[in-house]
């Protein structure tokens, strides 16, 4: 049995040189069958085989550093229309993926199809946090009743948090209803923890849109008009179409 | 097959000054949730295969956390406020004892539902 195996970033429809070193700071190298170009590099089944991986996806560092390495290559190779493959797609070697070009070329010429002359952009909504007026020092209200009086001002917040919770909610639709407009394909991805985002506010909105390149500026204008008033955008991109190459190649 | 074209140098930065909206890097939130759940999906012939949701941990599923998921995990934000969803039922209790003494100290008020 070898001890090394064929990890594939992605598929392509044409050739470009891949300068960023692959996963675990392997060379890229490309394997062509039929019109497609499948982008691949050697790795050792020490590291990433099935048992190795179980271990190290636990480990966030190793995971974080492959997945930058992974999405490296796949961003060079986005200068082509691309179908980026997931994170650790191991081959056993580079026959099997030459097979599966073979095999599945058609439904891989079909999706490159799609996303060719287009980006995918993603957009993000946040709620600005408001003060809660139920902290705020006591205004009002019967000074021989301060119980009440809180209890009233309580009340009122929760309405307020409520309201403003579907208001903001409502927003966040509007606003991918309207991108999508202009986006020949869209998609919501999950919102994500702060921890993630690195944002206290709560997301809103995590929304990915394929759109055509002559349009990158239009949806970045559009992207600028719809904030505002208590929500706040951020754009990101352009991203190989990751959100719109979604293929389950058996 | 429409191409784009693959000369020239690639614009990674379209825009010459700041676009309005505001731009924001991609931090690894946005990388792994596009590394580990778009894009094409092989099954089959494939060696190793460790694409499943299920094999994610729960450090990860911490956070990319999901809607759904994240009420499985009990850090849904929306769900999980007692003041908001008013089902905690020990909370409602309490209040509803709370409100009976407040009425006792400071006279009946239009505070019960």
């Amino acid at each position: 049995m070898s001890d090394s195996g064929t990890y594939l970033y992605a598929v392509a429809s044409e050739s470009v040189p891949v300068g960023a070193p692959g996963v675990a700071g392997t060379p890229v190298r490309t394997i062509t069958r039929g019109g497609l170009v499948a982008y691949v590099s050697t790795v050792p089944l020490a590291e990433f085989g099935e048992e190795p991986l179980r271990h190290s996806l636990e480990d966030l560092d190793w995971l974080a550093e492959t997945a930058r390495a992974h999405h490296g290559v796949v961003d060079e190779v986005s200068r082509v229309p691309v179908a980026p493959v997931r994170l650790v797609t191991v081959y056993a070697d580079d026959d099997q993926v030459a097979e599966l070009l073979d095999r599945r070329g058609e439904e891989f010429l079909e999706v490159l199809s799609h996303v060719a002359g287009r980006r995918e952009w993603g957009v993000k909504a946040y709620a600005r946090q408001t003060p809660d007026p139920a902290e705020s020092p006591m205004t009002g209200g019967d000074p021989g009743k301060p119980g009440t009086s809180y209890l009233r001002r309580r009340r009122e917040s929760l309405r307020g948090r409520e309201q403003a919770r579907r208001l903001a909610l409502a927003r966040a639709e509007q606003i991918h209803a309207t991108l999508s407009s202009e986006a020949v394909a869209s998609c919501r991805h999950r919102a994500q923890d702060p921890h993630l985002s690195g944002r206290e506010e709560r997301m809103l909105l995590n929304g990915a849109y394929l759109v055509d390149e002559g349009r990158d500026e239009e949806f970045a204008a559009l992207v600028g008009s719809l904030g505002g008033d208590g929500v706040d955008l951020r754009l990101t991109g352009p991203w190989a179409p990751y959100s719109f190459t979604v293929l389950e190649a058996g | 097959m429409e191409r784009m074209t693959s000369s020239g140098p690639v614009v990674r930065q379209p825009y010459g000054v700041a676009p309005p909206g505001g731009r924001e890097p991609a931090n690894l939130g946005d990388i792994l949730e596009r590394v580990l759940d778009r894009g094409v999906v092989i099954a089959g012939d494939i060696r190793v295969n460790l694409l499943d949701i299920e094999l994610l941990t729960i450090k990860l599923r911490l956070l990319i956390a999901s809607v759904d998921t994240a009420r499985e995990l009990g850090i849904d934000w929306w769900e999980h406020d007692p003041w908001l969803s008013g089902r905690d039922r020990e909370l409602v209790e309490e209040n509803r004892r709370l409100r009976r003494r407040l009425a006792a100290v400071e006279g009946p008020a239009d505070l019960d539902e």
